[in-house]
């Protein structure tokens, strides 16, 4: 899997990303040519114990820097190929292919779920400590890094607060500090805001995508938001549901910082439209 | 609701007269539940000892039948230091027990988490433990165990070890599975595990097990007590009752009662202040005794 235009063989079949690709600033087919590839979702099946098939033949590769989007219905196995990702589940056909390989204790791999996920016997600073603890260091010789993990989503001041006194944004916040502390290749979400209210996501959203700038991360975001995935994304993988496969990935050729005036732009919407399209079309295919 | 209705029907002024009525009601309401919490009690325990002492004098019951409160009171004072004495002996053994179930209703249970194996051939032994009735194992222990002390910790320890051993492995087997991924994608092992996520998460559980297991120790201590004496190591409040119950001092029978039932309040009492003070700044339960 050297090639990274193997990823779009499956595009090739479809008119769809073609058809809408003539208007300036609708989506175009994705090139990754000029970027360094991390890692390649190889051909991976997975099948439940109760021979229940959850993937089938996905292919993906997410670059250095990319902000990708897995876009789908729920049970289309976007959960499952994250959880790959992240070591806590094996395929059981193809392979998962790191650039150079990758050590997943020593913090490579951020992650950030659907519920804050922190530890409520733990102050903030404990909770972003976590990591590095696991790894055997003391918080002292980590207090750079958790300082500025905590500045970076906006929660200075709050270290010595339980999560309990947080509310449910804030406590997000500490979820992606934590993701985040130990710099890792590559920050999966799994749908993360999706629990939140439209008020704190896009506050959320736009907050995100700044501290992406900043920090210049690559993440991997599942959602099945259409509006969230276009704002947030470079490329959206729209995927099929079970068994689930990409049925056919979106370029978001949108400039970063984005913020408020893209959400209202008309570009804005037409992506929106054809990422719906897209998913309408999954879900049909595989119905 | 109230507040809305009136507010349709009539004025302004009629609106916020009810409201301000509303509201003092509720303060009301409010002020005499606090109040009545303590005073209702206090209230029945003073009738009731009334009662009691009303019943001796109008029958006029001699005192080696039912002492009145007053007797009982009397004799608390002059056999304080007979008591005492043996209050320090059932005491001392009741907080031993509950030592020795902490450590091994604490212990089991972290083994057990660790090796299903080691539950599944243990765990309904620590059942059948617990359910066979400790009045019918004591008198075994006690022609098997030479030490009286280590037979009477044996006995509290056998009453008292389940709820912890129980409440334990299922606050273990309580983790937050996304935590659990956590730990997993940040390499924990299982000793970090352990430490940092199953033993936190169990503390709550252990505690309530904790305040169930301190009152059991002290009914354990109690019964071995009836059935072995403390014969060598000095007299322990059961003891005294039965010495006290063959010369038919019935006083010291209800002072050293009294004495008991003070102790089991006490113990329930301090484990709950180490409970809400372990816990006050994170869990829920410590959150609605705040409020």
């Amino acid at each position: 899997m050297d090639d990274p235009l193997v990823v779009h063989s499956r595009l090739s079949v479809l008119p769809l990303s073609l058809s809408l690709s003539s208007i300036d600033g609708t989506p175009t087919l994705v090139d990754t040519h000029n970027q360094e590839k991390l890692l390649a979702v190889n051909s991976v099946g997975k099948v439940f114990s109760k021979g229940v098939v959850a993937l089938e033949d996905m292919q993906l590769t997410i670059n250095e820097g990319d902000f990708l989007s897995l876009l789908g219905p729920s049970g289309c196995g976007k959960s499952t190929i994250l959880r790959m990702i992240a070591g806590l589940m094996e395929p059981t056909t193809g392979r998962i292919e790191w650039e150079g390989g990758v050590e997943q204790s020593n913090g490579s791999i951020g992650v950030v779920f659907q519920e804050p996920t922190l530890m409520p016997w733990a102050t903030v600073e404990k909770n972003v400590w976590l990591p590095f603890r696991l790894q055997g260091k003391t918080m002292r010789s980590m207090r750079n890094e958790i300082d500025e993990a905590l500045h970076l989503v906006g929660l200075d001041g709050f270290a010595g607060s339980y999560p309990r006194a947080l509310s449910g944004g804030m406590k997000m916040r500490v979820a992606i500090a934590r993701a985040l502390a130990t710099s890792p290749r590559v920050i999966l979400m799994d749908e993360p805001f999706a629990a939140l209210d439209e008020i704190t996501r896009f506050k959320l959203n736009n907050d995100l995508l700044e501290l992406k700038a900043k920090i210049g991360c690559t993440i991997l975001f599942v959602t099945h938001s259409v509006f969230e995935s276009v704002f947030l994304s470079d490329r959206i993988a729209v995927m099929t549901s079970r068994p689930g496969r990409v049925h056919s990935e979106i370029a978001v050729n949108e400039p970063y910082p984005r913020n408020e005036t893209f959400r209202t732009s008309a570009s804005y919407s037409s992506y929106c439209r054809t990422t719906s399209e897209a998913l309408e079309n999954s879900i049909s295919e595989a119905v | 609701m109230t507040f809305v209705q009136t507010r349709m029907s009539g004025g302004i002024d009629d609106a916020s007269l009810a409201a301000v009525n509303e509201e003092r009601k509720r303060l009301m309401r409010r002020r005499f539940e606090k109040i009545g919490k303590w005073l209702l009690p206090a209230l029945v325990l003073l009738l009731s000892l009334w009662f009691w002492d009303r019943i001796v004098v109008w029958n006029e019951i001699p005192h080696y039948i039912l002492p009145g409160p007053g007797k009982v009171w009397t004799t608390l004072v002059t056999d304080w230091g007979l008591l005492y004495d043996a209050l320090k002996i059932t005491f001392r053994i009741t907080m031993l027990a509950l030592l020795v179930a902490v450590i091994g209703g604490a212990g089991l249970a972290i083994l057990f988490t660790q090796s299903r194996l080691f539950e599944m051939s243990l765990f309904p032994y620590a059942v059948v433990l617990q359910v066979t009735p400790i009045i019918s194992i004591a008198p075994l222990i006690f022609i098997y165990v030479e030490n009286k002390l280590a037979g009477l910790l044996i006995c509290a320890w056998i009453v008292a070890f389940f709820p912890i051993l129980s409440n334990t492995t299922l606050g273990l087997n309580s983790t937050d599975h996304n935590l659990r991924d956590l730990f997993r994608i940040y390499g924990a092992t299982r000793w970090q595990r352990l430490v940092h996520l199953q033993l936190p998460t169990a503390l709550p559980y252990f505690l309530g097990g904790l305040r169930i297991a301190g009152g059991l120790s002290l009914i354990g201590a109690v019964v071995a007590e009836y059935v072995a004496g403390t014969g060598g190591i000095g007299s322990g409040l059961a003891f005294t009752i039965l010495e006290a119950g063959y010369r038919l001092n019935i006083p010291r029978m209800f002072a050293a009662l009294l004495i008991i039932a003070g102790t089991g309040v006490f113990i329930f009492l301090t484990l709950s202040i180490i409970s809400h003070l372990l816990l006050r700044k994170w869990h829920e339960s410590a959150l609605k005794q705040e409020q």
